[in-house]
């Protein structure tokens, strides 16, 4: 490789880092001072590139046009985040920190289809900015003079952002708030006040940087979860709620994409090995190296603890007598649904679907609720469950009863190799490794054409002659997800789910009684990822198709809204929150062409109206009754 | 200028105060004694609104503040200093001081660095230093000049003499009668009698979230039966 090829590559690298850094820095800056994950951070990043190409293409012809309309699409932005602060996150700041997540999910669906109602599917290139449609050569080389401005641009930023945190009382206010918001708040500041300015900041600088990408990147509806991933990843790798380590960790993760693509294949022990497929998974692997190595990112500090903490979770109560009989009750219902469904052949099809979709669910909420992990990345069990089933079959021609039952094996073995590494973090560092794996094993899976198939998958994938019959395959899906949730709340209510919670609540005096909290949590990590690949397997004998997007990070995003939307509390809210999930995903989008907008304000309205779940907030209702009584 | 009417409050099931009534007049110091978790924090945090009292009514110039949000009493002139001093470590002296700036007040003395800096000579010698690295008497009295800066007519001082050398316990004293003389009302939380005995005029002991004694601080050092049951470790 010559020396000018990787000095363009370098460049490339620096363009890429401040793009980067533009799409990150806004959410570290949010988290730090309000602590709250900004899921639809990347949704704004998007709304700023489309609001920037509606704007160029009116008033872009001109030098001034053009950079009026990057500065209007960013502030226009910031105006958003603004409303969105004042009319909803004001109101969930005290909720759990998993319901403001999901709230900020429900935003990023609501965003999505108003893109998608206001400028249509197609993938929107504006046009290139005036007096930098060229290219400068550098050592013989082309390379284009935007890039070379974006290069300025991000450290530009940077500076600026540094300035006001340092020389403004508004900065200063924002530093003391990141540490303790709380004593803030005791000397006189109106949190609520500044809370809306920085949201307002942190939105605005999302949508500067995807007004400056329109000119390279055509505006497209992928955009916001792509953000979302990218900027997660930044922001993690340089410490959550550090400026300067923003701009670090965009300039490391930029340039080692930009070295991987300059070095290109490689001729390794008589292998080819591609290091620009490595691109799109570079990311990740920085960040679940930084995170092995320094748990809370590169210039991150410990955060002071929470003092507002949310009330002590309640002991998991067994089902009582009431619960069981609506159990047996569910269940017989369930097992007369094929007799009864004749007529409506889909209501079987439908309830594979959402048993499935309940194994998933309860098989997360086991670490999530009891284990206290967050997991984002689940999805990575159950892509292993069904790419284990999937290759047992058509790889080594195993029968298929054998591929079904060996399959989740592949889970298992995930789990225990990425379990090992997540539970020594926690919090949102931990969330964002099982992140991290998942996209790890979806590229594998996209990438390694000859064993996975990359993106087509693998298909062909039917169910032994004897369970054709979907009747036949519904009742073994039954038999099985209902034998792993009785399962999974077995374990939790036994000595081994008392030292998990028990590890959940206070590691520290866990420890000190004798319980190994690591061992718990590891074994706890790779019972899920095992219950979980069962339900992978099982889906991918009931689609006969399995492709990359089983695990992709949409899946996980959907599990933890199941969990939540049910409520992690109870042991049924998993099943209750699945259910419910896949049947009015199943509904609305057969019905409705914005089905993800009604989604989001469906969830918005539960985390309003239902802080606890559903499942949770009828258990609430249901014992005040008795109280009452 | 400050007083509790039958304060009750909770951290979730558990009762912290029952039935707390004080009264801090203006230009007074006021010395809250107690043991360890007898109820003396909560009673300073129900009163700043980081706590919010269940029950009870807290009067501050005559506006009610139990309801109020903490940013809201703090801007009324009542100033808290809490007990784990809570001072921002990535932030400068300076820095630290203007986070507690507010605007001049009308009748309460005005602050500014020239006179924190005469207040605490220590203080005038770092501006720059960052709040991590600096010593446990440094941030005690880094923790107070913040609360003056906001100007305040009554400050609340949770355990000033808490962890901090004996040195700097006799300077936080001199401090608490300089305030005193310039007007400032002080309520104060203590475990240490000798210490509240050099500053304070009047005294109230709790004990398990109950006021046990109340009487000037002559009193309570004449009531050896008082100080040994509420008191003595």
């Amino acid at each position: 490789m010559s020396v000018d090829a990787l000095l363009v590559q370098f460049l490339n690298g620096l363009a890429g880092a401040s793009t980067l850094f533009l799409l990150a820095v806004g959410l570290s800056l949010i988290f730090g001072v309000t602590r709250i994950v900004n899921f639809a951070h990347g949704s704004f990043y998007m709304l700023g590139i489309y609001i920037a190409y509606s704007l160029t293409a009116r008033i872009g012809g001109s030098v001034l046009g053009f950079w009026g309309s990057v500065v209007l699409a960013a502030l226009a932005v910031g105006l958003l985040g603004v409303i969105v602060e004042c009319l909803l996150l004001r109101r969930i700041y005290r909720a759990p920190e998993l319901f403001q997540l999901l709230a900020t999910f429900a935003l990023v669906l609501i965003a999505r289809d108003a893109a998608l109602a206001i400028w249509g599917p197609e993938d929107l290139l504006g046009p290139r900015a005036p007096g930098l449609k060229g290219a400068v050569e550098i050592l013989g080389r082309q390379f284009p003079q935007y890039d070379l401005a974006l290069i300025f641009i991000g450290p530009a930023v940077l500076g600026a952002l540094w300035w006001m945190l340092t020389r403004t009382r508004f900065g200063v206010l924002i530093r003391a708030a990141t540490e303790d918001r709380e004593m803030v708040g005791a000397l006189g500041v109106n949190q609520a006040w500044l809370f809306t300015a920085v949201f307002g900041l942190g939105t605005l600088l999302a949508g500067l940087g995807g007004a400056l990408q329109g000119p390279r990147e055509p505006a497209n509806l992928g955009l916001d979860l792509m953000g979302i991933g990218d900027a997660f990843v930044v922001v993690v790798v340089g410490g959550m709620g550090s400026i300067p380590g923003a701009f670090l960790a965009a300039l490391i993760i930029a340039e080692i994409k930009a070295l991987c693509i300059a070095i290109g294949t490689v001729h390794v022990f008589g292998f080819d090995f591609s290091f620009s497929k490595l691109t799109l998974v570079v990311e990740f692997l920085v960040m679940a190296v930084v995170l092995i190595w320094k748990p809370l990112g590169l210039l991150g500090k410990p955060s002071a603890a929470s003092r507002n903490s949310s009330a002590v979770e309640a002991p998991l109560a067994p089902p009582d007598k009431a619960a069981k009989i609506f159990g047996y009750a569910v269940l017989v219902l369930l097992l007369l649904l094929p007799v009864v469904g004749q007529m409506f052949p889909y209501a079987v099809v439908l309830m594979i679907d959402i048993l499935v979709a309940v194994l998933f669910a309860a098989s997360l909420h086991f670490i999530m609720g009891p284990g206290g992990m967050h997991s984002f990345g689940h999805a990575a069990y159950f892509g292993l469950g069904a790419y284990g089933a999937g290759l047992l079959m058509k790889q080594f021609s195993m029968p298929m009863e054998a591929a079904l039952g060996l399959g989740p094996l592949l889970a298992a073995a995930g789990a225990l190799l990425f379990g090992w590494f997540c539970v020594r973090l926690s919090g949102v560092y931990l969330a964002m490794l099982t992140l991290a794996f998942a996209q790890i094993v979806w590229s594998i899976a996209f990438q390694w054409d000859e064993v996975t198939g990359g993106s087509n998958g693998i298909i062909g994938l039917w169910p032994a002659e004897w369970l054709n019959q979907k009747a036949a395959y519904y009742y073994l899906t039954l038999a099985l997800t209902v034998g792993g949730v009785l399962f999974l709340w077995r374990v939790l209510l036994a000595p081994f789910g008392y030292a998990l919670r028990a590890g959940r609540d206070s590691p520290l005096r866990a420890d000190a009684i004798g319980i190994n909290v690591f061992n718990y949590q590891w074994m706890a990590f790779v019972l899920a990822g095992t219950v979980c690949g069962v339900a992978g397997s099982l889906f991918a004998f009931s689609k006969g198709t399995i492709a990359p997007d089983v695990i992709h990070v949409g899946r996980s995003i959907d599990g933890l809204v199941m969990v939540l939307l049910g409520g992690v509390q109870t042991l049924a809210g998993p099943v209750v929150g699945a259910a419910l999930f896949t049947w009015l995903q199943d509904a609305v989008a057969r019905e409705f062409q914005y089905w993800r907008a009604a989604l989001g304000v469906a969830i918005l309205l539960l985390v309003m109206v239902f802080p606890l779940g559903v499942a949770g907030s009828v258990k609430r209702l249901l014992r005040r009754r008795e109280v009452a009584a | 200028m400050l007083k509790l009417k039958d304060i009750h409050a909770y951290y979730g099931q558990a009762h912290i105060l029952a039935d707390v009534s004080l009264e801090v007049n203006a230009g007074e110091v006021v010395v809250l004694l107690g043991r360890n978790g007898a109820g003396k924090s909560t009673t300073m945090k129900s009163i700043i609104g980081l706590v919010k009292p269940a029950k009870g009514e807290v009067t501050f110039q005559g506006a009610r503040i139990e309801q109020m949000a903490p940013y809201k009493i703090a801007r009324l002139g009542l100033g808290y200093v809490p007990e784990e001093r809570r001072i921002f470590t990535e932030l400068t002296v300076l820095e630290n001081l203007e986070v507690g700036r507010q605007a001049p007040r009308a009748g309460v003395p005005t602050w500014d660095w020239d006179k924190i800096a005469r207040l605490f000579p220590n203080l005038g010698e770092m501006p720059q230093r960052p709040g991590g690295r600096m010593s446990g008497g440094e941030q005690q009295m880094l923790t107070i000049a913040r609360t003056l800066m906001g100007n305040p007519a009554c400050i609340l001082l949770d355990e000033p003499s808490e962890g901090v050398a004996p040195v700097i316990v006799d300077q936080m004293a001199a401090a608490i009668l300089e305030l005193k003389s310039q007007g400032v009302a002080i309520l104060l939380s203590e475990q240490n009698l000798h210490f509240a005995a050099e500053v304070a005029d009047r005294a109230y002991i709790i004990e398990k979230g109950r006021i046990r004694f109340s009487g000037t601080m002559a009193e309570l050092e004449a009531d050896a039966e008082a100080q040994q049951q509420y008191l003595a470790v």
